[in-house]
């Protein structure tokens, strides 16, 4: 079986939120960029495969040469060769169209792609990618079993989760449930040391048909001082959130 | 040329999010000097959307989609977008809306904007403003394709009634096998309680609740609000309670009018999970927690005092109230 993950390089979880150039632009000044998330939990699932059922696994990523750091990370943890798109993302209809030509160029089986990046939270990748490639997709997915062709996805639905069969070829949009956050791994010095060693195949960008563009950002309200409320006074509470704020 | 909105519905009733992207889909169509239909999939009081401003409702009756299937979905929204001729179409936040959204999104090879939280900023050319990096900033967002989708954020723009009269149309899609080549095999869903992405009201406990045995009395406030259960990224990660309740960057958005945060300091990934709740409540015993910054109200007391004698005073309220 040959495994196909996506990485998207996004700025850690604590990161603080700026723009810069009339905030037009996302400033990365002093940002830390980390592989997103729920393609972590992904990658990491892959190395399952790898490990109890002899799977090829590949990584690939839309980015520039400065997202580098992110993939050699995901082959220091075990994936077998990384492919970049040496292009900006501009919207997630392009990232997919990228990834696209990456599928159909390597036949694989099963592609794993976070539900969604926690930078620019579009969740649109899996969906367009398996829809411009004919596959099967199953989105916010927190359990796979494969079994042959066959495959039984667990994903999560507003209020609890359902069950789907289907068969390969398959992309999942995965997250957290995928495995255990204990279960993520930590490169070990022998696999930063391997990964130097391993291919990084570098691309050129495909057209796109993409059709979105972010022309300015703006940042939340600065919010309001709290108003503390003693806690021999719940009836104060209940006061300001029937007359003041409405809410009960 | 009508705006088209995609109305979800349960057993036939339609969730509360219908009448929003509904409400939503009725202000574009006016902005842009048309009507809005509604596509309805086995919807049985279809008429009720004439409420929220929608002219015209395409109502699917086919056993084949009583269970949702996201590529059957899309291709019978994607259907009656073609009927209508319709540029623009809309959608909510919904876990099975964001499932068939972006397959949608390739089929009419559109242009996609989720989390979108106001009206568009314009129409010509189409703007709308849309949360990014996890609700820690927004992003004005031009799309310049023929067909352009807007993904609703739950609870972003609210229900407004504009009384008018839908015409209910049945519509037969043209589905074959390829729409089903994922088959749902089982669901386990919690019947009869507010979910997450639903609810008005959430409560929250966090580390600070010491053990999943003490999450009765959350569940007790929760019950006495009619509210949703939600709990922080640690309390899942020791399996205290179910992923599906976690709340932050890597779990679940919440956008409910009160969000009750019990024990839970405000790490910075909870707190962006969070910030689009439109109240939010703090109880925690460390007045230094990060979450009394970003919280309308705030008792510094300790969860196993404090949250007894608020259901107390909630249950004397909603006696007085009733």
């Amino acid at each position: 079986m040959k495994i196909l993950v996506c990485l998207s390089n996004v700025p850690d979880t604590t990161s603080k939120i700026n723009f810069t150039d009339g905030d037009t632009k996302f400033d990365t000044n002093g940002v830390q960029f980390v592989i997103n998330p729920n393609d972590e939990f992904g990658l990491t699932r892959a190395m399952w495969f790898k490990e109890k059922q002899g799977a090829t696994v590949h990584v690939a990523t839309v980015g520039e040469a400065s997202t580098e750091p992110t993939i050699r990370k995901a082959l220091a943890i075990g994936a077998d060769e990384a492919i970049r798109v040496n292009a900006v993302p501009v919207d997630g209809f392009f990232v997919a169209e990228q990834l696209a030509e990456i599928v159909k160029n390597g036949e694989y089986d099963l592609v794993i792609a976070g539900r969604e990046s926690i930078d620019y939270n579009g969740g649109m990748v899996p969906g367009i990618l398996a829809t411009l490639l004919g596959m099967n997709f199953v989105n916010t997915c927190i359990s796979l079993e494969i079994d042959g062709n066959n495959t039984t996805a667990t994903r999560e639905i507003d209020g609890g989760k359902e069950k789907i069969a289907t068969t390969l070829p398959l992309i999942i949009g995965g997250q957290k449930g995928l495995v255990a956050e204990s279960d993520l791994r930590i490169p070990n010095m022998r696999g930063i040391m391997m990964a130097r060693q391993k291919k990084l195949n570098v691309v050129e960008p495909t057209s796109s048909n993409s059709a979105t563009a972010d022309v300015k950002f703006e940042k939340p309200e600065p919010k309001g001082k709290v108003t503390l409320v003693d806690a021999d006074n719940i009836d104060e509470l209940i006061n300001l959130l029937h007359n003041e704020a409405k809410v009960i | 040329m009508s705006v088209l909105v995609y109305t979800e519905s349960e057993n036939g009733k339609f969730k509360k999010n219908a009448h929003e992207v509904a409400s939503y889909a009725y202000e574009v169509a006016k902005q842009l000097g048309t009507t809005a239909t509604a596509i309805a999939i086995n919807a049985s009081k279809a008429e009720e959307l004439g409420d929220f401003g929608i002219s015209k409702v395409l109502n699917v009756s086919n056993d084949q989609l009583k269970t949702f299937n996201a590529k059957a979905f899309a291709q019978v929204i994607g259907q009656a977008a073609e009927k209508e001729t319709a540029k623009v179409i809309i959608l909510s936040s919904s876990a099975d809306t964001k499932f068939l959204a972006p397959i949608l999104t390739a089929q009419l090879k559109a242009g996609y904007v989720p989390n979108v939280v106001s009206a568009p900023e314009s129409t010509s050319p189409f703007k709308v403003k849309r949360t990014v990096f996890s609700n820690k900033g927004f992003a004005i967002t031009e799309i310049s394709s023929e067909i352009k989708i807007v993904g609703v954020s739950n609870n972003a723009f609210g229900s407004a009634e504009n009384k008018t009269t839908a015409a209910v149309e049945s519509f037969e899609p043209n589905l074959g096998d390829d729409s089903f080549t994922s088959k749902s095999i089982e669901i386990d869903k919690v019947v009869g309680k507010a979910t997450i992405a639903d609810a008005d009201i959430v409560v929250s406990g966090g580390r600070g609740l010491k053990g999943p045995e003490n999450w009765g009395m959350i569940e007790e406030l929760a019950e006495v609000l009619g509210a949703a259960t939600a709990c922080s990224k640690p309390v899942s990660d020791l399996g205290w309670r179910p992923h599906g309740e976690h709340v932050g960057q890597t779990g679940k958005p919440v956008a409910s009018n009160l969000y009750i945060a019990i024990g839970i300091s405000g790490a910075i990934q909870h707190l962006a999970g969070v910030s689009s709740s439109k109240v939010k409540v703090v109880i925690n015993t460390d007045p230094e927690a990060p979450f009394f910054k970003a919280a309308d109200y705030g008792i510094v007391g300790d969860a196993f005092e404090v949250v007894p004698k608020l259901i107390e005073k909630l249950k004397e309220f909603k006696a007085q109230n009733a």
